[in-house]
């Protein structure tokens, strides 16, 4: 159960460490000051009430443990004869005018000298607050390997001089993209059933519109997101994937589908049209009903120029297909080189099952099956094939020669 | 922070074989631009690895063979050490070693002190 108090730590957690990391420079450091505060808060809240500023409460409190902390490590450190460099805890602070230092956090957590997984799992813990074991849970490996993962990129972060920072300008937009892959890959995993994910990436791109709230790129991403999970509740059939087409629109989260649109009218006027804006608005041209294919076409067009992504193309040849007809998307689909590509073989079949060339179809699917560990889309393209057996005759469904 | 830069050539001295004069005189002058830098202490300039000789020690023996260690993919063309306050400037750095892009890469290995 999520009560206030676990609102105000989600809402707290991120702003509290990223603020410490500034404070101190050392990202275990303030970790663990920033946990023990809260378990504190956790304590004591309850009890005597909310601080009337609970943000500056759990900075002084996690600052005032992490200064005893060093205090005890300096004087065992003496006592062993040893020099302790100094360390900047001594700096004042003025609690009631804290520094957001989230976007420092952020572009720390998404710098390219760090693995992709490291990336992200960085910016779940200390952005999103997320516990080790709950990322472990999410990404589907041990917890312990989680930690490990965690530990090492902080170690990096502090041998290879990675800075807490915002980049300066001539890296920001390098680097912004690195930041809005990774909600984007966080946003991914959780589409593939992962709820818990989804919702994480949004609030992400949620907490980054706040801090760079210009750019449009940054609000077309949750537009995007928005737009996507407002079909969640309708993408799975009893554990199978349910395609747009099949949906039922009037279960579609239409006050997600408001959100969404809101954040691309504001991109657009912003003068965005990058990559995440046009996907934005693609998300919500297919939120209409009837659908605009053409438009739809149009802009995986523009898109497909700029990523020069085959698997925009792709979906170029599936918007083509709804527009101008089957065979029109068939001949973009052909012209693409994602031969081990499962989507490539799913749409080609799907495209040549409307068409009625059912052999043809039947071989794609089962290319596509070959290529799929996904369980609930492995389902679809089973009963795709089991369609088409009940078509044309069971005997037809042996396997294709060669 | 100090950094150790190793400079690995890949394809690059092929490469720059096949330049035109004025071209290379600018690879050149490049790795020399980089050797000026501040913070850059540049090492000598690295003979061939095929000249190299690799020495391991075995039960108290000395072991002497031909060539670069052979655990590793490809030997190291160079290096230079360089202080920078973080990565990002050694980054910027990297990327103007000549090798980074005529198909070589560099690679940014912070100094430690273990004793």
């Amino acid at each position: 159960m999520v009560t206030p108090l676990d609102e105000v730590f989600r809402e707290e957690w991120g702003r509290v460490l990223a603020t410490l990391i500034g404070v101190l420079g050392d990202f275990d450091l303030a970790e663990d000051a920033a946990q023990e505060a809260f378990a504190i808060a956790a304590g004591r809240w309850p009890r005597d009430g909310v601080p009337a500023n609970p943000r500056a409460w759990l900075i002084t409190t996690a600052r005032n443990r992490a200064t005893d902390r060093i205090r005890r490590d300096r004087a065992l450190a003496a006592k062993a004869g040893l020099l302790v460099a100094a360390s900047h805890v001594e700096v004042p602070m003025n609690t009631t005018t804290i520094p957001d230092e989230r976007l420092e956090l952020i572009f720390t957590c998404c710098h390219p000298a760090l693995a992709i997984e490291a990336q992200v799992a960085l910016t779940l813990r200390t952005l999103g607050g997320l516990t080790t074991d709950e990322i472990a849970r999410a990404f589907l490996v041990p917890e312990r390997t989680m930690a490990q993962r965690l530990v090492r990129a902080k170690r990096k972060i502090k041998a290879a001089g990675i800075p807490f920072r915002v980049p300066p300008d001539h890296l920001l937009r390098e680097r912004l993209d690195a930041v809005l892959t990774v909600v984007y890959l966080i946003f991914n995993e959780g589409y593939g059933g992962r709820e818990e994910l989804a919702t994480e990436a949004m609030w992400l791109g949620r907490a980054l519109t706040e801090l760079l709230p210009g750019d449009p790129e940054v609000r077309g991403l949750l537009a995007m997101m928005l737009l996507h999970d407002s079909r969640r509740e309708t993408r799975f059939n009893d554990g199978e994937l349910v395609l747009l087409g099949d949906q039922d629109p009037a279960r579609w989260d239409t006050a997600l589908i408001d959100r969404g649109r809101a954040e691309l009218d504001r991109a657009i006027a912003l003068g965005g049209r990058g990559p995440y804006v046009l996907q934005a608005a693609i998300a919500s041209l297919h939120s209409e009903t009837p659908c605009d294919w053409a438009q739809i076409a149009a802009l995986y067009g523009e898109l497909a120029r700029l990523t020069a992504s085959p698997v925009v193309e792709l979906n170029r040849a599936i918007a083509v297909a709804e527009a101008e007809g089957p065979e029109a998307g068939l001949r973009i689909v052909d012209g693409l080189g994602l031969h081990d590509f499962r989507y490539l073989h799913s749409t080609r079949a799907e495209l040549l099952r409307r068409l009625g060339r059912t052999d043809e179809a039947r071989a794609a699917y089962r290319r596509a099956r070959e290529l799929t560990d996904d369980g609930a889309e492995r389902r679809f393209l089973e009963r795709r094939l089991t369609e088409l057996a009940g078509a044309t005759g069971a005997d037809n469904d042996a396997p294709a020669p060669g | 922070m100090k950094y150790i830069m190793l400079i690995y050539q890949g394809s690059a001295l092929e490469r720059q074989a096949a330049l035109t004069p004025e071209e290379q005189k600018q690879v050149y002058a490049d790795y020399q631009g980089i050797n000026q830098m501040p913070g850059v202490t540049p090492m000598p300039p690295m003979g061939l690895a095929e000249n190299a000789t690799t020495v391991r020690v075995e039960g108290g023996k000395t072991l002497t063979t031909d060539g670069p260690f052979v655990g590793m993919k490809e030997a190291v063309g160079g290096l230079f050490i360089l202080e920078a306050d973080d990565i990002d400037a050694a980054i910027e750095v990297a990327a103007r070693v000549p090798a980074a892009r005529y198909g070589g890469a560099i690679e940014i290995r912070p100094s430690e002190v273990y004793w």
